[in-house]
């Protein structure tokens, strides 16, 4: 994702043939355990295939299926829901707070960024346990709604049509919130100071100096942000898997869990494959583009 | 220059931030803590108790070999390879350089479905090198990139005056440039780390015996089964997290860095 290096004097090193032996162990496993098996995995994606018996050629019909599947359709339609919990809404969250902290000068910053960080390296199966005890008919959630007099809203969130893939989506802006505040807050802390003071001078308020000063500065963190998040939610498997698997009806499918779901629980290899392939181009597609973007208006 | 008002008014987002970040954290280790579901047991207690009843000593076991594996070799041949590209000039070197970048996006679910497959036709499922090996695989692209940066930034003249003594590629990388790369391959070797130790579609899909199971792995299964309350699988999970929340807690900037500096992997 740093496609910027420091060899504006040309490749650096004298020619050396023994490089390769360097790179031999690496590129094995890695050629054999990745790059042929997405190859395969392309290979695959074009039969139809029960992962048992032969497999009958069938040409781009899984690729279609993922248009016009309902199921699939479904899958990736909650995967772009998703991204507004775990994308947009902590890079949103992100930005006031570290805005309002960049300036604030509090004691504890380096205790709250241990704490905010922290669900970033907790499993993801242990993150799903401990949420859907949150969201569990006798929860804690349940218990607030209560307290607060709201006993009309209490329900088994996780076991509810509407609300079982917007809390799926919360415990994702739990998840990256932390990580999306500490990398826009390192990002404010390399802003020059005159750049302020240059705005205030103008007269600027805190929204324009926000505006005007902040949100360009940071342009790169948020395309880093961005992709970290956009890609974590196209990805989300663990979390559906332990809290939903994929329910009520396909109310929470997505696509990663399709793959899983279609290869081992259907016997669709074939079409597993293809939406497997698809989310690749997918992922690359999006972090092209946010990267392209983000440099273009840097420039 | 910060008015009293608005200094409050900064304590208390903090607070309410770190509180929603603590919170289901928190909730848990006292579930773990609290009275056993069956009475009996309470406190440590429960850990004992989760430690026989959901084997979680067997877990462990695993995920430690498994983790220890992965960072053991992944970090070596990423050194080996972030060497190569970072100070040699050779044929192909950008093309396979960008081939490994393929690698530090690409979505463990897409290959798992034909590493399964063809893993099963080789009779190397449910093996612990079905559950290594693809790792490596994943943890290598990403370790060639971070190696190479750094190597790219290392002190040019130490090398080549270290080869003008006679010192060989191999004794230049290993006793030159690599005692001062120690933060970057710290840094790798607890992401490495972490992400073997959490990671949980690979070991799902390609292990059926209970042996081989890895902790979180063991931890979902757990939860399938053992239905008669909260208080076990809380500290079946508080014992699977811990491992790699101490070393958070030890090595955080590293952590930080590391996720913070374009690791796209999860």
């Amino acid at each position: 994702m740093r496609p910027k290096s420091s060899r504006a004097a040309g490749p650096p090193g004298e020619p050396r043939r023994v490089a390769y032996l360097y790179l031999l162990p690496a590129f094995v496993i890695y050629a054999a355990f990745l790059l042929y098996p997405i190859g395969r995995a392309v290979q695959i994606s074009l039969y139809d295939w029960d992962g048992l018996t032969l497999g009958t050629w069938a040409g781009l019909d899984n690729y279609v299926a993922v248009v016009t599947d309902e199921g699939l359709r479904a899958a990736f339609g909650h995967a772009l829901v998703l991204i507004v919990f775990f994308s947009l809404v902590p890079v949103a969250i992100g930005l006031a707070l570290a805005a309002v902290l960049h300036h604030a000068k509090v004691r504890g910053l380096g205790f709250f960024r241990t704490v905010v960080f922290l669900p970033q390296v907790i499993a993801m199966v242990v993150v799903a346990v401990a949420w859907r005890r949150v969201y569990a008919p006798d929860g804690s959630l349940n218990g607030l709604l209560s307290a607060l007099g709201l006993d009309g809203l209490t329900r088994g969130w996780l076991g509810d049509y509407t609300f079982a893939l917007p809390a799926v989506g919360v415990v994702g802006t739990w998840f990256e919130t932390g990580l999306v505040t500490v990398l826009l807050l390192a990002g404010m802390s390399r802003i020059p100071q005159e750049l302020y003071e240059a705005a205030r001078l103008d007269g600027a308020g805190a929204v324009r100096e926000f505006l005007a000063v902040t949100l360009p500065s940071v342009r790169a963190e948020i395309a880093v942000a961005l992709t970290l998040t956009v890609i974590a939610a196209l990805r989300t498997f663990d979390l559906v898997y332990v809290t939903t698997r994929g329910g009520p009806g396909d109310s929470t499918s997505v696509p990663s869990y399709e793959v899983y779901h279609r290869a081992f629980g259907l016997g669709q290899v074939g079409s597993a494959a293809a939406v497997g392939v698809t989310l690749t181009v997918v992922i690359f597609a999006i972090s092209f583009g946010i990267n392209r973007y983000a440099d273009r208006r840097v420039t | 220059m910060i008015s009293r008002g608005e200094r409050v008014a900064n304590y208390v987002i903090l607070s309410v931030f770190a509180a929603f970040a603590l919170y289901p954290i928190v909730a848990i280790l006292a579930a773990a803590l609290g009275p056993a579901d069956s009475g009996g047991t309470a406190g440590l207690g429960n850990f004992a108790a989760a430690w026989e009843i959901g084997r979680f000593g067997t877990y462990l076991r695993t995920s430690l070999a498994v983790s220890v594996f992965v960072v053991v070799v992944s970090v070596t041949l990423s050194i080996m390879s972030g060497y190569a590209f970072g100070t040699m000039r050779f044929r192909g070197r950008s093309v396979l350089f960008y081939l490994f970048m393929l690698g530090i996006m690409m979505p463990s679910e897409a290959v798992a479905v034909p590493l399964f497959f063809d893993l099963r036709a080789l009779g190397l499922t449910d093996t612990f090198w079905a559950i290594t090996l693809p790792q490596v695989a994943l943890s290598v692209a990403f370790g060639t990139f971070w190696m190479r940066a750094y190597f790219l930034t290392a002190n040019r003249a130490i090398v080549e005056a270290a080869r003008i003594d006679g010192a060989s590629s191999w004794r230049v990388l290993w006793q030159v440039l690599l005692p001062p790369a120690r933060p970057a391959v710290v840094t790798l070797t607890v992401l490495v780390f972490m992400w073997t130790w959490n990671e949980f579609l690979i070991p799902l899909v390609m292990v059926t015996s209970e042996s081989l199971r890895t902790a979180p792995l063991g931890l979902a299964f757990f939860q399938g089964q053992y239905t008669s309350g909260f208080t076990l699988l809380a500290a079946g999970s508080v014992i699977v997290a811990t491992p790699v929340v101490l070393f958070y807690l030890f090595l955080q900037r590293h952590f930080v860095r590391g996720l913070l500096q374009g690791a796209v992997r999860e």
